[in-house]
């Protein structure tokens, strides 16, 4: 086995991702922490003769990569807080008109252009709910940089499955930290490419109709089959509808697809969770510092757990309502004021025994700083 | 081909108002394409929103009506992953230039080959009146009630500075010209823009005072000349119709990138 090792940034690592899932078009717009993915991607690309494009913003960015998209390429761009926030209107385009995309958010510090060399977690409700109107979303999100390239991959796999945009959520430490990354081999990882549709040419071809398991099997731009694509509430041909019952229709295809799959889209990593009495929830680096604390902890005797997602959206409710169960405590640390902390809250069925352990001064949360709240809630003091 | 097969006859009746210039744009445009013997799979329509962007939904091409503003962005994407295509853009004037302005001059200044049709009725049709870039200085609008003190774009001159290397103009009345200039922007090798003077009698008409669909387009007529006539050069005010710039030598975008890929590959490709 020829392993392929490097030592590179976590940014890095997510262009290695992007084109071992078979990405070969990328428009973006240089933004802090995560220009170095565009920087990549205008190298690379070329190299296999894929496409990169330095657009005007992040609005035409995430707008191009839907153009191509139709087409038939797997596409992605990537950006951090303030130019998130600039596609969140092509971002509810691509989940209206069911377009796989992958878009990348290495988080910075807000509101506003805020810290931009700084870690934060700030973006992920913005990530739920940025876009306007009800929606599903998948959101993703990694601490370490074999995470990246897995989670990057699996961004690609869910997009082309369930024909839709999913974001990752990374932040600047994971972006820009350096580590050792083993690029898998051809094949190691499964490469899902987009279902395309059987039916023959000058036969009626629907493509906003969804099969008995919810997919919807595409034709390429270009192909044989036209049809029209819009961000308009639309019939199964993808003509823009008023009518009441199709729009309902297509609005719960639109969240079912994602709601009825939650298990097959979330991931989530547990250590020393079997008798946890004591559960720390994190993602991203600040599960790197909880992972941390509950290791040497361990080692005293402690009854400490981590649970680490990987997955931020859809929020897997279920499995944390069932890993919490015996806990006495839990404590989520993240890098913002408790935006998962709300959701874990919702989940349990103790809200409150939730804690938050977290940091929103733009510096990276640190084991002591989770040590104080377990001391807090142990009853000892700081 | 006959000119009904370019149209998706289940998207009828369409919805605009009697009387509205885009539907001229649109029987000009499918003539061009006729009249250049286009299959309909190699052409991609992309348009924005408003009532001139609707225009993508009507034809039997590869559509995709998008973000208010936006449809440059989306274009870009979709010739550039595949150049084979050709990419037609109907915009209406606040979105191919007040929103999109941004999109407009970077496309141009790209060079990236499509066409770019900013159907001109001076007017944001689809919201219901209000003054758009191109309303210019004195007219009036629902959100000009003491009269628009903005000043307007002259597309043209715009387009031009911006680097586009074919820029055109003519108007709803002219609709023969519309398709001569329409063909020879579709099979041009770069950006071109076609900006198409065109009447909103429901808004723009009744607010200015300008009669009914026939007055507008008679003064479209009066107030237009060919580029260089006599006449405008005894009345400047005159509005010039024909094709400003035609530059075959500019280099295109995608064939440029074919470059880069060249050089990456280190004429391994
Ligand atoms: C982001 C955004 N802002 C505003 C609108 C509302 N809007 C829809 S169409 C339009 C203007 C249409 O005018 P124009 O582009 O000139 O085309 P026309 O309808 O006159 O053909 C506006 C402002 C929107 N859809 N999206
Ligand atoms: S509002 Fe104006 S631009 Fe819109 S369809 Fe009516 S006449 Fe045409």
């Amino acid at each position: 086995m020829s392993e392929n090792i490097k030592f590179v940034q976590g940014n890095e690592a997510c262009v290695e991702a992007a084109l071992y899932a078979g990405l070969d078009f990328f428009a973006g717009y240089p933004i802090t922490p995560s220009t170095e993915i565009a920087e990549q991607m205008s190298v690379r690309l070329p190299q296999i003769g894929g496409k990169f494009i330095q657009m005007e913003d992040e609005i035409s960015s995430v707008c191009a990569i839907i153009g191509a998209s139709l087409t038939g390429h797997k596409v992605m761009t990537a950006t951090s807080g303030p130019g998130f926030s600039l596609m969140q209107e092509g971002l509810g385009y691509a989940i209206m008109a069911e377009i796989p995309s992958v878009i990348v958010n290495v988080m910075r510090g807000g509101p506003s252009t805020g810290l931009p060399t700084c870690p934060s977690q700030g973006d992920v409700l913005q990530a739920r709910w940025g876009v306007h109107g009800d929606h599903a979303i998948i959101a993703l999100t990694a601490s370490t940089h074999q995470d990246v390239f897995d989670i990057t991959v699996h961004a690609f796999n869910m997009a082309e499955t369930y024909r839709t945009p999913v974001i990752l959520l990374f932040d600047e430490v994971v972006g820009h930290m350096r580590e050792k990354l083993v690029i898998p081999e051809k094949g190691e990882i499964p490469v899902v490419d987009r279902m395309r549709t059987s039916v023959r040419a000058g036969v009626d071809y629907h493509p906003y109709l969804p099969r008995e398991d919810g997919r919807l099997p595409m034709s390429d731009f270009g192909a044989e089959h036209r049809y029209n694509v819009t961000g308009l509430a639309h019939d199964m041909w993808g003509f823009p509808t008023n009518n009441p019952d199709v729009v309902h229709t297509q609005l719960r295809h639109l969240t079912d697809k994602i709601k009825n799959n939650v298990r097959t889209i979330t991931r989530c990593r547990e250590y020393f969770m079997e008798d946890a009495r004591t559960v720390l929830i994190s993602y991203g680096s600040s599960a790197r510092s909880a992972f941390h604390v509950v290791k040497n902890r361990r080692a005293r005797g402690e009854r400490l757990g981590l649970l680490e997602l990987q997955s931020l959206w859809p929020f897997p409710y279920g499995l944390i309502e069932e890993k919490c169960a015996k806990a006495r405590h839990i404590v989520v640390v993240e890098m913002n004021m408790g935006q998962i902390t709300r959701a874990v809250k919702r989940a349990v069925r103790n809200p409150d025994r939730v804690v938050l352990a977290n940091r929103i001064d733009g510096v990276f949360i640190t084991p002591t700083d989770i040590k104080n709240i377990l001391r807090l809630i142990q009853g000892k003091g700081v | 081909m006959a000119i009904r097969d370019y149209i998706r006859q289940r998207f009828f009746p369409h919805m605009w108002c009697p009387g509205c210039g885009h539907g001229i744009v649109l029987n000009s445009m499918l003539r061009a394409v006729e009249q250049l013997g286009m299959s309909k799979n190699e052409i991609v329509m992309v348009s924005g929103i408003g009532c001139s962007s609707r225009i993508s939904g009507y034809v039997d091409f590869h559509s995709l009506h998008t973000l208010h503003g936006r449809a440059l962005g989306f274009a870009t994407g979709v010739k550039m992953s595949k150049p084979e295509l050709n990419v037609i853009v109907p915009m209406g004037d606040g979105d191919a230039l007040a929103i999109g302005g941004n999109h407009f001059i970077h496309a141009a200044r790209r060079n990236i080959a499509m066409t770019a049709i900013v159907m001109n009725n001076r007017i944001y049709g689809m919201t219901g009146g209000q003054y758009s870039p191109l309303s210019g200085h004195g007219t009036s609008a629902t959100t000009a009630p003491y009269t628009n003190i903005d000043h307007d774009f002259d597309v043209v001159k715009l387009a031009k500075a911006a680097g586009a290397s074919f820029v055109a103009r003519s108007t709803t009345y002219h609709a023969r010209q519309v398709t001569d200039i329409l063909k020879q922007a579709i099979v041009h090798d770069g950006f071109s823009v076609v900006e198409i003077l065109s009447q909103c009698p429901t808004y723009f008409g009744r607010k200015n005072r300008m009669g009914g669909p026939s007055d507008m387009m008679e003064w479209f007529k009066e107030n237009t000349t060919p580029i260089g006539s006599k006449a405008k050069a005894e009345n400047p005010a005159l509005i010039e119709r024909g094709i400003f710039v035609q530059d075959e030598d500019k280099p295109e975008y995608c064939t440029e990138y074919d470059k880069v890929i060249e050089r990456a590959m280190g004429g391994r490709s």
